[in-house]
This record gives C-alpha cells, sequence and structure tokens, in this order.
C-alpha cells in the first residue's frame, strides 16, 4: 500500500514530479499536492463534472482516476484556460451570458466546453445540450450556460474567420 | 444609478478562472487534520456495545471522539435541542453520526470511520407516516388546524365532490458544494470557524456551546457557498462543532467535508408529504370550500419542520379566494434523515395540494383548467390598471364595496391586497398561445396513440417574510474610507443567487458612485452580530435595506460637513454620476472622502432593518406572516410515451414578478434555475428507502437531478413590468423561492397527457416519475 510510484505530469504546461501512492486519485493530486484548486470536488462519482479536466485532448473526471493512470499526460484545468486578465471566449462568454450562480460547476463546467468547441467549433443547441450533460449545474437551469456557450463559438469562429 | 441595471454575478470573473475560493480552497496550515463521523447502521435501537480499537489503530489516526468526550453541549439542533452530535446511547436514523475521527487526512478519516463494530439492541423503526401515525409518534401534542369559515358544512352542499389522497415526495438539495467546514484555534481560546452555511450566527451560536464559550469567542466567516438551497441553513451545525471540538482538543486546524454518499446519507431533505383533500365546487366552477389533511414526514429531529408545515398550510390557497377552508397538519416524527429547509419551505407542497384540487375539479367538472383557476382567482386591488405595470400604494387604502367582490382574505386572515395575478395571467397566456396550443394538442392527441402531449398553466402567490417574526431583522456595516472606496459589509451569505452584488449595486446606488468603488466582503459574525439565516428569500429585502440605512446615515454626514464648508444647505449636496455636486461646486466623491476625513466626520457606520406591519400568531393561525406576496405564473408542454413512461419538457413560458427588479440578468436567473428545480423536484428526483431505512438512492448515480440535456427545447422567460406595492428596496420583491413553484406546471402537464390515454382522472402521485407515469398510463388506459 505505501509502494510509491514516481509520476511525472504536465500541468497546464508546467513540469511536475513527485512520488504518489498508485491510488491516489488525481483530483487530490491537483488540489492538494498542486493546490490547484479550480477543478472542484462534487460526487466523487464521475456524474457530476465539477472536476473535469483536460487529458491529452479528451475531457476526464478527475475524480475517478488514479493519478498513476495519468503518469506522462498533459493536463489542463481551468487554470491553464485563462486568467482574470486574459479571459478565454468561453470565460467571456460565462461572465456575460451570465452563465453561473453559485459557480462551483463553473471550472469543469468551462473545461468541459471548451473541448466540445474544439470537437465541434459550431453546434446547435441541441448538441451543446447532449454535448454538455455530463456536466450537472443545480443553479441556473442551464439556459445561460447554453447561451454561453453559443455566444463563445459564434465569437472564436468570427475571430477565426478575421484571421483567415 | 447601480439598480436595475443587469450586471454580471460579483465574483463571475474569480468563477470563470477557477480562483473563487470555496471552504475546501482555504489554503490550510501545515499540520491540518481531518475529520470524518462513524454513522448508524440501523434505523433505531440502543447501542449495547461500541468497539473502536480498529479504528484508533487505523492508519493516520489522532483521535476518535464519542458523546462521553465531548466536553460540553452535545446538540446541533436549530430548534429544540433534540439533535445530539454524537448519538447518546440511542440511534434514530441510518446515517445518523455516533463517532468522530480525527486523522490526517480525508481519506483516512473516512476508512478509520468504517472499521468500528457497533452492537445495536435494534428496536422497530417508525419508516413511513402511516407507522408513525400509527404510533402517534410526532412533534407537538397534537395536528395544527387552521381554518376558515365551515368548511365541512360548505362541501357538503356543494354540486360537485371530489377527493383524494396522493404522495409528494421529499428532496435532495444536491448543492454541488457538499457540506464542509474548517476550524482554527486562536490564541485565547477561541475559534476562527469558516463554514458553508447559510446561517453563520448560528453556527457562531452552536460552536460557542460545544466549547464552553460565550460567542465573542467564536468568529465565523463565509464568502460563499457552492449552492444552499436551505440545505446550508442547519444541516452544516454538525461539520462546525466538530471542527471547533476536535480543533480544541488537538490545538490543531481541523477541517471537514462530506463525502457526497456520506452528504446524502446524513443530512435532511425537502419534507415528503401525503395530502388528502375533500373540495366542493359550484356547476360554475367556484370553489365553496376545501379540507386539506397533510401528514408530514419531519424525520427523526425536530429542525425546522415546524415553520415548514405551517407554512405549506400557509399556502394552502395559493392564488385562490376559498370561501371555507380546513387545513390539518400532523408533524411526524419518523426514522428517517431529519428534513429540513428546502427552497420554499413547505411552501411548494401546500400549493402542489391546492393546484391538484383545481385540475383535479377542471377534469371532473369538464371545465378549461386555466378558466377554472380564473373563476377562483383573490380579486385584483380595486386601483389595479387594466394594463401594465401597477402603481405602487398603500395597503390600507380601502376598497369600494361591491356584491360581486370576494371575501379577499386569506385562509388566515390576511387581506391580499397587491394581487397581481389577473395581469400576470393574462400575459402570459397571451405571449405563450396558450388556448391554440391547448386546441392543437387536443388534435394531435386524437391522432397518436402511444405519445400523448400536454399543457399546463399555474400560478404562484408567495408569502414574503419569516413567519418567526423576529428574524424579519438585518444588519449592515459600511466604510467609506479616505480615498473614497467603499467597505460594505451585511448579514446576508452569498450561495449563487447574486445577493452580494445586489446589495453592492444598492450602496452604490446611495452614494451615487460606480460599482466598481464598492468592495465586498466576507459575511462575517465579528462585523455583523445577531444576524437571521440567509432564507426565506428575505436576503435582498432585509440586507439591501440595512444597507441603505447605513449609507444614507454616512451620506447624510458627508452632505452636512459639505455643505458647511461651501456654506450651502446639506440639500443642496448631491450625490451623483461619481461626483459630489454642491451647489455650483462639483468635486470627486474621493475628494468629499477626504474633506470629511480631514474634518474629522465619522465614515463609518451601521445599518439596520426590521420589517414593518408583520403581526402572526402561528397557534390561532391568524394574523399577517407576510409583508407582500411575490407572485408570478408558467405554462408548460410536455410530451409522454405510454410504452415507457418517458417524458420531455418541450416548452415553458413564464411571466415572474420580481417588483422593480434590483437586477434583471441575476432575476432572471433565479427564476430559471428555480423553474428546473422545481420541474426535477416532482418529475425525475426520487428518494428511496429500502425496508431497513437505508437510502438507496445516496449519490447522483442513483438519485437524478435535472441535466442540460433535461432543459426544455423551448424556455421563455420574463420578468413582469411592475413593482412592489409595499415600500421594499427600490420597490423590488424577493426571487429566491417563489419561482420554484412555478415548476408545478410541468407536474400538471404531465397530468394533462397521461388523462389523454383514457377518460378517467390519472391521479399522479409526486415525482411522476417515467414508472409513475407508464403505470398511471396503464390504469387510464384500462379505464381504471
Amino acid at each position: 500500500m505505501s509502494t510509491k510510484m514516481h509520476i511525472k505530469l504536465t500541468v497546464n504546461g508546467k513540469n511536475e514530479e513527485f512520488l504518489a501512492e498508485p491510488r491516489e486519485l488525481l483530483i487530490y493530486t491537483l488540489r492538494e499536492r498542486l493546490n490547484i484548486t479550480g477543478p472542484h470536488i462534487g460526487c466523487e462519482t464521475s456524474h457530476c463534472g465539477a472536476c473535469t479536466v483536460t487529458i491529452g485532448g479528451k475531457s476526464v473526471k478527475a475524480c475517478t482516476m488514479f493519478v498513476a493512470q495519468a503518469n506522462g499526460a498533459e493536463i489542463t484545468t481551468i487554470e491553464g484556460i485563462g486568467s482574470p486578465d486574459d479571459l478565454h471566449p468561453l470565460q467571456t462568454a460565462f461572465k456575460e451570458h451570465h452563465g453561473l450562480q453559485c459557480g462551483y460547476c463553473t471550472p469543469g463546467m468551462i473545461t468541459r466546453a471548451t473541448k466540445l468547441l474544439e470537437e465541434n467549433p459550431d453546434p446547435t443547441e441541441e448538441e451543446i445540450r447532449f454535448g454538455m450533460a455530463g456536466n450537472l449545474c443545480r443553479c441556473t437551469g442551464y439556459q445561460n450556460i447554453v447561451k454561453s456557450i453559443k455566444a463563445a463559438a459564434a465569437e472564436m469562429n468570427a475571430a477565426k474567420e478575421a484571421a483567415e | 444609478m447601480s439598480v436595475s441595471k443587469p450586471l454580471p454575478h460579483d465574483a463571475a470573473a474569480l468563477h470563470v478562472t477557477g480562483q473563487a475560493r470555496y471552504v475546501d480552497d482555504i489554503p490550510t496550515p501545515r499540520g491540518t487534520l481531518h475529520l470524518a463521523f462513524g454513522l448508524s447502521q440501523i434505523a433505531r435501537g440502543r447501542i449495547t456495545a461500541m468497539d473502536l480499537a480498529q479504528v484508533r489503530s487505523s492508519p493516520g489516526v489522532v483521535a476518535v471522539l464519542t458523546a462521553n468526550d465531548l466536553p460540553f453541549d452535545n446538540d446541533v439542533s436549530p430548534s429544540l435541542h433534540d439533535e445530539p452530535l454524537l448519538a447518546k446511547g440511542e440511534v434514530f436514523y441510518v446515517g445518523q453520526p455516533v463517532f468522530l475521527v480525527v486523522a490526517r487526512s480525508h481519506r483516512a478519516a473516512r476508512v478509520a470511520a468504517r472499521r468500528a463494530e457497533i452492537r445495536y439492541a435494534e428496536e422497530e423503526a417508525l419508516l413511513t407516516v402511516d407507522a408513525a401515525l400509527a404510533a402517534n409518534s410526532r412533534f407537538e401534542d397534537g395536528p395544527r388546524i387552521y381554518h376558515k369559515g365551515d368548511a365541512e358544512a360548505a362541501i357538503a352542499g356543494s354540486a360537485h365532490v371530489i377527493e383524494d389522497s396522493f404522495e409528494i415526495g421529499g428532496q435532495e438539495h444536491f448543492y454541488l458544494e457538499g457540506q464542509a467546514a474548517l476550524a482554527m484555534p486562536q490564541e485565547d481560546g477561541g475559534m476562527l470557524v469558516n463554514s458553508s452555511t447559510q446561517h453563520p450566527t448560528e453556527i457562531q451560536h452552536k460552536v460557542a456551546e460545544a466549547i464552553g464559550l460565550p460567542m465573542h469567542a467564536v468568529r465565523v466567516e463565509i464568502r460563499r457557498m457552492g449552492g444552499g438551497f436551505g440545505g446550508k441553513e442547519s444541516q452544516g451545525n454538525a461539520l462546525a462543532v466538530a471542527c471547533a471540538i476536535a480543533a480544541r482538543q488537538t490545538g490543531k486546524c481541523c477541517k471537514m467535508r462530506y463525502d457526497r454518499d456520506d452528504d446524502m446519507t446524513i443530512t435532511g431533505k425537502r419534507h415528503a408529504f401525503r395530502i388528502s383533500y375533500r373540495a366542493g365546487f359550484e356547476a360554475g366552477g367556484r370553489i365553496t370550500g376545501v379540507s386539506f389533511t397533510h401528514l408530514v414526514d419531519c424525520g427523526w429531529a425536530q429542525d425546522l419542520s415546524l415553520p415548514v408545515a405551517d407554512r405549506a398550510m400557509l399556502h394552502s390557497d395559493n392564488a385562490y379566494a376559498i370561501p371555507a377552508i380546513r387545513i390539518e397538519s400532523h408533524r411526524l416524527k419518523t426514522n428517517l434523515q431529519s428534513a429540513t429547509a428546502y427552497r420554499g419551505f413547505g411552501g411548494p407542497q401546500g400549493m402542489v395540494g391546492i393546484e391538484r384540487v383545481m385540475d383535479h375539479a377542471a377534469h371532473v367538472l369538464q371545465i378549461d383548467p386555466v378558466e377554472l383557476r380564473l373563476r377562483n382567482y383573490y380579486d385584483a386591488p380595486s386601483d389595479a390598471p387594466a394594463e401594465g405595470g401597477a402603481a405602487p400604494r398603500s395597503a390600507t387604502v380601502p376598497r369600494g364595496i361591491s356584491e360581486k367582490m370576494k371575501d379577499n382574505s386569506t385562509p388566515y386572515g390576511m387581506e391580499v391586497t397587491d394581487f397581481e395575478l389577473h395581469e400576470i395571467t393574462a400575459q402570459l397566456l397571451e405571449s405563450s398561445d396558450y388556448a391554440r396550443r391547448r386546441r392543437d394538442i387536443s388534435e394531435w392527441n386524437a391522432d397518436n396513440d402511444r405519445l400523448k402531449r400536454g399543457i399546463a398553466f399555474s400560478p404562484v402567490k408567495f408569502g414574503i417574510s419569516f413567519t418567526l417574526t423576529h428574524l424579519n431583522q438585518a444588519g449592515a456595516l459600511v466604510h467609506v474610507y479616505q480615498d473614497g472606496s467603499i467597505h460594505l459589509n451585511h448579514g446576508g451569505t452569498e450561495m449563487g443567487q447574486g445577493l452580494f452584488q445586489k446589495v453592492a449595486q444598492v450602496a452604490a446606488s446611495r452614494f451615487g458612485v460606480d460599482l466598481n468603488r464598492v468592495k465586498i466582503t466576507a459575511t462575517d459574525t465579528a462585523k455583523v452580530p445577531n444576524t437571521s439565516a440567509t432564507a426565506a428569500s428575505s436576503g435582498s429585502d432585509l440586507n439591501g435595506m440595512a444597507v441603505k440605512a447605513a449609507c444614507d446615515t454616512i451620506r447624510d454626514r458627508m452632505a452636512a460637513h459639505l455643505g458647511e464648508v461651501y456654506q450651502q444647505p446639506a440639500s443642496a449636496v448631491v450625490f451623483q454620476g461619481d461626483r459630489v455636486r454642491i451647489a455650483e461646486t462639483e468635486i470627486t466623491f474621493e475628494t468629499a472622502a477626504m474633506m470629511c476625513y480631514t474634518g474629522r466626520i465619522s465614515l463609518s457606520a451601521t445599518g439596520f432593518y426590521k420589517t414593518p406591519a408583520l403581526d402572526w400568531d402561528r397557534i390561532k393561525g391568524k394574523g399577517r406572516p407576510f409583508f407582500y406576496f411575490a407572485y408570478g405564473a408558467a405554462v408548460t408542454e410536455v410530451i409522454v410515451d405510454r410504452l415507457t413512461g418517458e417524458n420531455r419538457i418541450l416548452r415553458t413560458d413564464i411571466l415572474h414578478d420580481a417588483g422593480a427588479s434590483l437586477n434583471p440578468a441575476l432575476d432572471i436567473g433565479q427564476v430559471e434555475g428555480a423553474y428546473v428545480q422545481g420541474a426535477g423536484w416532482l418529475t425525475t428526483e426520487e428518494l428511496k428507502w429500502d425496508g431497513s431505512g437505508r437510502l438507496r438512492t445516496h449519490a447522483p448515480s442513483t438519485y437524478k437531478i435535472p441535466a442540460c440535456s433535461d432543459r426544455p427545447d423551448v424556455f421563455n422567460v420574463a420578468l413582469y413590468d411592475g413593482q412592489n406595492r409595499e415600500d421594499t428596496i427600490y420597490r423590488s420583491k424577493a426571487v429566491g423561492e417563489p419561482p420554484f413553484m412555478l415548476g408545478i406546471s410541468a407536474w400538471l402537464a404531465l397530468s394533462h397527457a397521461v388523462g389523454a390515454f383514457g377518460a378517467g382522472y390519472p391521479h399522479l402521485n409526486a415525482p411522476a416519475t417515467a414508472e409513475e407515469i407508464w403505470r398511471r398510463a396503464e390504469r387510464i388506459q384500462d379505464g381504471v
């Protein structure tokens, strides 16, 4: 039980190296070992999505992944998506379109939405609703979350067109 | 002015970047200890032996405490002193905390907590309201009864009499952030507690009792919660008290966070009700009388059950002037989690009762359900405008006496003088195209056997104020610094509803300054004492007024001083546009602040507010428990599948009354979220206990809250263009709870759809899960 593993991760572009028990859950690694507290603990059974991070280009619920499984991976959390002075279009949209209330689900929600828009840059409302169904919010009723993602997609597509 | 602007949530920028801190995100000192409760595995019995040796020897364990180790008061109840932190030899539900583990990590504490060997002498558990009623296991001596007129006589003489009995399930709060607390011992034996709570003063009170110190030795701070919904009004007491006791004993910072399964197993939920009714109607649809019996499942401890059950009784009329009514409410004590506050606080259950009566009666009388409701509405105030927004007026303006006028008093004797629903209903029926869609649905249903659609309208009239009158008070503390920046504090807590932003908008408006001058700070019992819970939707009503009072005190002092300096009357000093104008002179707000500072003017003030006009006797059930009513209405359309019971909300239209909204964006967010949560309660959210009293739906894998994909396909939400007729903060209305009950329209729409499978009435229970819908559709098709 106490055999520790040598773990290497890249989190938000920063290399991290440490010894950890293989059964340590990734969400604890992030929050307690690395002080990255944007991903939250909601249900610890991968249903609520408050802990969503991106690993190797996929949305992952960090509460049900062992850090050993993530060994060698590149991980992006909400902290790696933007900062208050340099917001990602999704972050701006969630702020301006009121896509949050208590905010607890917001980091996971936005992290998931970044992947959704990579997979499908111009989603319909229906596609957003089903693409986000793995992230629960108890406050908003989702209306403004869908609105925020639509607004961000439009903004990002317009920026892409302008750049081309 | 900042008020009425649709500004984002005050911490939006922090939330979207993951920088907003919740209790579990607060950096803790090295050596912080973590706590977990060992839980009762049976529903009722005596503990005959408790072997904790394996718990104590589990890796990382520092201490294990039982009831005998608690130095002072062993109680975390908000009311009756009947809820020990740790069981005192007897247990009353599966999940009751029996012992407390203090360990070096969260996981070590949880692992150890499962290693106890406890032996019990089991006793018969009361797991249903029937069992509790049979055993006369209840809170209070007998049922509470409120009445107006002689309901039985009125019903007996009616053209139509309907009666039925149905179940309304409870509801898990499922705040995304579970319960959490952190206690830091201070140098003089005092305690600093961070708690995810809607009620910091109660945490302070219970912690002080538990560590044997006066309240002044305990300071409680909370910047924000990750959702509350009533579930953090009293349910945080146990964690905060446990942390404080462990911190006292170990001298270390102690933290406790319930794992989700523990959270759902230990904490209370919305009260489940069984409502039986008998109602009489005239042939034309006018109700003559109704008699309700509420069987309320309060769980094992009293908690807030009495005011919850009272509020259910107080909403048994909803929007309808009922000539004769009797409501009998049994507050039953069972061996389940102690049911607690949940958005609406009993109001939703009471309202579902009368809406069910209206739905049932419309079916029997073959009258359109909206038409039936309209015929029974309270009268509008005599000065109500034919169209558009209502003008404020005094509640005491006498109305003309006319034979057509209904008796506009509620079952508890309060006159309804602000009834906005005639206008709201007219506007909503038009914007939602209700009449045409109802006809279309009838035609569509005639052509479809397996799928049926349904549409329903439901109104909300919700009473605003704590029914425990003394709770209707609030305090605030405001400082203006010499650089013109403003520090704002009040007794309300932020749980996502946007209270802090609304109150900051009030402060900025009083000083006529930009909102970014105002610093919003964490709720802190050392700054504003003796606060009420942020509950009963009262947050902005109470705290907004208290902050206004504090700001006005400072502003008046500033005006007097500046007037003196410029040899003008104080009335010539105007605070506007981030500047201060004194007759012809205009200076910046920071210059004004500096001048007042050097002129030795106090730039700090407290503010206080108490809601006027309240007068309520809960035993007699008479008086004025509410300052005013908030209104709203919804039309929901659904579709159901007879073979599976599967169902969807296709479209929802809502018009809601937030008075003159302090922030329409935040208010619309409240309405949308509340509707979805209310619809979830009545459709997919089902709590299931097994025969031994064990909650089987203790995680989101088995307890289904609405997901993004469950949202209505079309969702139109608007605020009613009106203002509060009572003198509230900028004539706004409370908005936290009232729109929750708009979700009742989804349940009624399902009833309409299921009814289309046959000729009978569907008799739906709540929640109308797919299974319930399937069962009722089968029965109705078979003509049962």
